[in-house]
């Protein structure tokens, strides 16, 4: 009898103690946001890039920099191949930047902008979704396919349904390092490509394009892949319906079902490392440290900044935040040391690492 | 009397005899250059002193070697041989090797100057033209001609780092004196950013680009509006003021002004803090060009500049505080060009010593006392005293004693003395023997008609007839008649002096091409191009008429069947359709395409300016297909 008390007093203990424990530490941001109000050129904010002590904006209206506190435009006149910059990768050997735009490539090059088009250049498609450099090659994810520029040679390589398992060629990003470059394909899942041999290989949902999942991690979680990022041997990959984590053998599927992700629409996906990636979806911006989750946006019901924490038991815990990124439509993120720089449908967010 | 007469009309007649045979038999048999014509000459064309002043190392171009010269009497301390036309060549920051940049090889020798041997040979970019070792030792930069680019090295090893995007034809590199930015300079000017209906008329753009040289970045650029050719840089021993000297042509008005200053001033620009924003000032005086300058050095005390004008064969001396009183005369708060006011030399512009043919590189000796200057035509050193502003001796290099037809036609195609006041020679437009990347307005068709683009000169041997309407049966009449009545509008050569020059041109050879692989193997993707350039039928089936195939016009080992054809590119200002199929030899380094250059890409050939396929069967063809063909055109 005795013996049961001592149990039952136990469980409750471990109970309470799991009840009551407080969240997991996650980081804490304070947002500072930029809008047509503070310098941006446009509120549409496709894509950002630290560069340094720079922060390229890619925006409906022009590829914007800020430097020194103050923000300067490069527009077409200067260059630019169109004004709306969908996608930013910098050439760390050179420091110049590259932008993806609706109007094609463009090169930005202490100050000149050089420009690729598919008519003046060998670029595959002018919608240009996706930019990623490795070595001295820039990857390209265009409306018809992947494009690779050998900037030593000149010579302009396309990838298509012709050369590659690429059922459809509407690629939406690319992610490109020494070894392996992988391409996300909307409606023809993950495309990667072996650097040494020279081979495509495909990832594909193995529940075809059915909006359902038979099996959980059995592989890519749908077709739709709209943005992938390859880092530390691993490959996290953003869909309109979850996202995924690949090991080269194992998959991990991600859905809200399951996990600490605001939604199922993913515009964007960064990789930290390994373990941690940041997740850009449709209703805010999402941390995953390889176990917890945090959530950062405006409240979905009445817009006040709000932070909530996930622990590995599912239990969401509301963090007291008084900023927010700009809006809950977030399309990319890049870091800045411990800081981070959030693209949304309606501005510029700067997260400043607030200590916890 | 009469034997007087009998005599000069004898000379007369066999002067006039041997031209003809000479003229026909260039015009009916190729001429071959002798071994001897093309390596015994030096040609010496950039020159540095070692640190402690005691040696002179001279880069001889057509030797290819570094001869180096004992100061105190010019003889020969040692030849060493580097590699294929050597272009430029600088000191490590210890002065411990010597890296030269050997432009047709692609390789950098690196020559130990202690025992005066090469001890390494790096390959690195294509057509590499100078060279500079930043101040730590760590980095090497070299500019690299056909890919535009300044590569990064490691200096102990030669591997290449990275590539830093540069203007187009990347040609000198200048270390500032703190050692804190590279500056490089490019011969042709950059692709035009927009298109127009007049895109194929804009004014040539170019650049100093900027890189700082401990993060090995591009940071800035500075514009050179109007320039198309930039060479070399100098800096004040303060670093406060920078000087480049550049070609200015002006090209938007008929090239048939020559009376009015309207084809080409030579200038610098000075950039720095001296300066402020940029100045562009002219170094031309009426009855007086300063035809292609090339080399700059600045006096250690700021006193001087010195330019090398290798057209006009002679350095131009300037008066630095006259200069900056004249340029600081009025506020400016914009870049300002005062390259058309052929009164503004006389400001300050304080001597013009002649020296020998086509005067390259220059260098002070250190205490600024004497000037040392690269005769490159003649084989020879000038030397200048500074403080008198004459030559006081001229080294001569060992080479042919004798000066051979190639040799005569080489200093005749690179002089400006034949124009009106020494306005330009043929190597203004035809840089190093190639082309400008400008389009012109000639006057023989008439002012505002047929927009021309300028066109390379290597490898045109046996491509009669010349220019693109096909109007010129050979290269005496296209150089000789034509160029001396609508260009020169001054002197005339004799028929000798036309001679020699056709055999020079005759004589350039293509440059390698960079594009085929080292085995003479194509890639897959130029095999692809050349079945596509090849085929007889299009993607469906259909047979391409024979004169609507690559292949048919562009025959032969040259790419051309030297016939004449509308490819349905007439713009309402030329006066036929009918175009003469040029040339491919080296087609990826020459653009802007078309013959009046308004293709800014190869690609813009076929996406643009070939809606009905009369420029050969691609509409059917896609993407892939049109970068497999372009691939393999840039191999040919």
């Amino acid at each position: 009898m005795k013996r049961s008390i001592f149990r039952t007093l136990l469980i409750c203990a471990m109970l309470a103690r799991v009840a009551f424990a407080a969240p997991p530490q996650m980081p804490r941001f304070r947002f500072e946001n930029f809008t047509t109000a503070n310098g941006l050129p446009n509120n549409h904010v496709f894509a950002v890039l630290v560069d340094g002590d720079r922060i390229w904006a890619g925006t409906e209206n022009g590829l914007a920099v800020y430097e020194n506190h103050a923000w300067k435009t490069y527009t077409t006149g200067d260059g630019l191949a169109h004004r709306a910059v969908l996608s930013l990768a910098l050439d760390k050997r050179t420091g110049d930047v590259w932008a993806g735009t609706m109007g094609g490539l463009s090169r930005i090059s202490g100050g000149r902008i050089d420009s690729y088009t598919q008519l003046t250049s060998g670029l595959s498609n002018d919608v240009v979704y996706g930019v990623s450099v490795e070595g001295e090659n820039v990857w390209v994810a265009t409306a018809a396919g992947g494009c690779r520029l050998n900037t030593r040679t000149g010579q302009w390589t396309l990838y298509n349904e012709r050369n590659t398992p690429m059922i459809e060629i509407w690629t939406y990003g690319v992610s490109a390092t020494p070894s392996k470059v992988y391409y996300a394909v909307w409606g023809s899942g993950v495309l990667e490509y072996d650097q040494k041999t020279g081979r495509w290989d495909k990832y594909e949902d193995p529940d075809g394009e059915n909006e359902i999942v038979l099996f959980k991690d059995q592989g890519l979680i749908h077709e739709i892949v709209t943005s992938v990022s390859y880092v530390d041997n691993i490959l996290w990959a953003a869909t309109y319906f979850g996202d995924s984590r690949y090991d080269g053998r194992y998959w991990h599927n991600f859905l809200t079902k399951d996990s600490g992700l605001p939604s199922n629409f993913t515009n964007f996906i960064k990789g930290v490392d390994a373990k941690r990636a940041w997740f850009c979806t449709d209703k805010g911006l999402a941390y995953y440290d390889g176990v917890n989750w945090a959530v950062y946006r405006p409240s979905l019901t009445d817009g006040k900044p709000e932070m909530t924490v996930r622990d590995a038991q599912g239990k969401v815990t509301p963090v007291a935040v008084t900023t927010a990124p700009a809006h809950n439509y977030v399309l990319g993120i890049d870091f800045h040391g411990d800081d981070i720089w959030v693209a949304t449908a309606k501005g510029l967010s700067h997260g400043i690492r607030q200590k916890n | 009397m009469s034997r007087r007469i009998q005599s000069v009309a004898g000379t007369w007649l066999v002067t006039m005899t041997v031209a003809f045979l000479a003229l026909a038999f260039l015009t009916d048999r190729p001429v071959r250059a002798g071994e001897n014509d093309v390596k015994d000459y030096a040609s010496p064309i950039e020159i540095l002193l070692s640190p402690d002043g005691s040696r002179l190392y001279v880069l001889c171009q057509q030797s290819e070697e570094v001869r180096v010269l004992d100061v105190s009497s010019y003889a020969v301390v040692k030849n060493i041989a580097v590699g294929r036309v050597p272009r430029g060549f600088s000191l490590s920051s210890d002065g411990a090797k010597l890296f030269v940049a050997n432009s047709w090889d692609d390789t950098l020798s690196v020559i130990d100057t202690r025992t005066l041997t090469v001890t390494a040979t790096w390959p690195v970019g294509a057509e590499p033209s100078s060279v500079v070792e930043d101040r730590t030792g760590k980095r090497l930069f070299v500019a690299n001609r056909i890919s535009n680019d300044v590569a990064v090295l490691d200096a102990h090893t030669g591997e290449e780092t990275g590539r830093l995007l540069a203007g187009r034809g990347a040609s000198y590199l200048t270390l500032s004196p703190d050692g804190s930015h590279i500056y490089a300079t490019h011969i042709y000017p950059n692709p035009s950013r927009v298109r127009s209906d007049l895109d194929n008329r804009t004014a040539p753009e170019s650049e100093i680009t900027m890189i700082d040289a401990p993060r090995a970045v591009v940071v800035d650029r500075i514009p050179l509006h109007r320039i198309a050719g930039v060479f070399h840089t100098a800096f004040s021993a303060d670093g406060r003021l920078g000087v480049v000297a550049e070609y200015h042509p002006k090209n938007l008005v008929p090239l048939a002004h020559l009376e009015h200053g309207g084809a080409f001033a030579y200038t610098l620009t000075l950039f720095g803090m001296d300066v402020g924003q940029p100045v562009e000032v002219p170094l031309d005086e009426l009855e007086r060009y300063a035809a292609r300058p090339f080399g700059v050095a600045i006096a250690p005390d700021k006193s001087r500049i010195f330019v090398s004008c290798g057209g006009s064969e002679m350095v131009t001396v300037i008066d630095v505080p006259r200069l900056m009183r004249f340029i600081h005369f009025r506020p400016r708060s914009q870049p300002v060009s005062f390259a058309s006011d052929l009164s503004a030399s006389a400001n300050y512009v304080v001597a013009r010593i002649n020296v020998g043919h086509d005067t390259r590189g220059l260098m002070l000796s250190f205490d600024g006392s004497k000037l040392f200057v690269a005769n490159r035509l003649d084989d020879t050193i000038s030397v200048i005293d500074t403080r008198a502003n004459r030559v006081i001796s001229t080294i001569v290099l060992a080479g042919p004693k004798t000066i051979s037809p190639l040799r005569r036609g080489e200093q005749t195609f690179y002089t400006a003395q034949y124009s009106f006041q020494g306005q330009i020679g043929c190597a203004s437009c035809h840089i190093d023997s190639t082309f400008d990347g400008v389009t012109w307005d000639l006057e023989p068709d008439g002012f505002g008609r047929d927009i021309v683009d300028n066109k390379m000169l290597e490898d045109i041997k046996d491509t009669e007839p010349y220019k693109w309407n096909g109007g010129n049966p050979s290269i005496p009449v296209e150089c000789g008649p034509r160029t001396e009545k609508y260009f020169w509008r001054s002197e005339t050569y004799d028929n000798l002096t036309l001679t020699d020059l056709a055999t020079y041109i005759r004589s350039l050879p293509p440059r390698p091409n960079r594009w085929r692989l080292a085995n003479g193997e194509q890639t897959p993707a130029q095999e692809r191009g050349k079945a596509i350039f090849e085929r007889a039928q299009d993607k469906f089936g259909k047979p391409i008429p024979e004169t609507n195939r690559c292949v048919f016009c562009h025959s032969g080992p040259k790419g051309t069947n030297q016939k004449l054809f509308d490819v349905g590119t007439r713009k309402p200002t030329d006066n036929s359709g009918l175009l003469k199929a040029p040339m491919l030899t080296n087609i990826a380094l020459t653009a802007p395409y078309l013959h009046d250059g308004s293709a800014r890409t190869l690609e813009e050939i076929w996406t643009v300016f070939n809606p009905d396929d009369k420029h050969g069967r691609t509409n059917d063809l896609t993407k892939d297909e049109l970068n497999d063909l372009i691939e393999y055109l840039r191999s040919r």
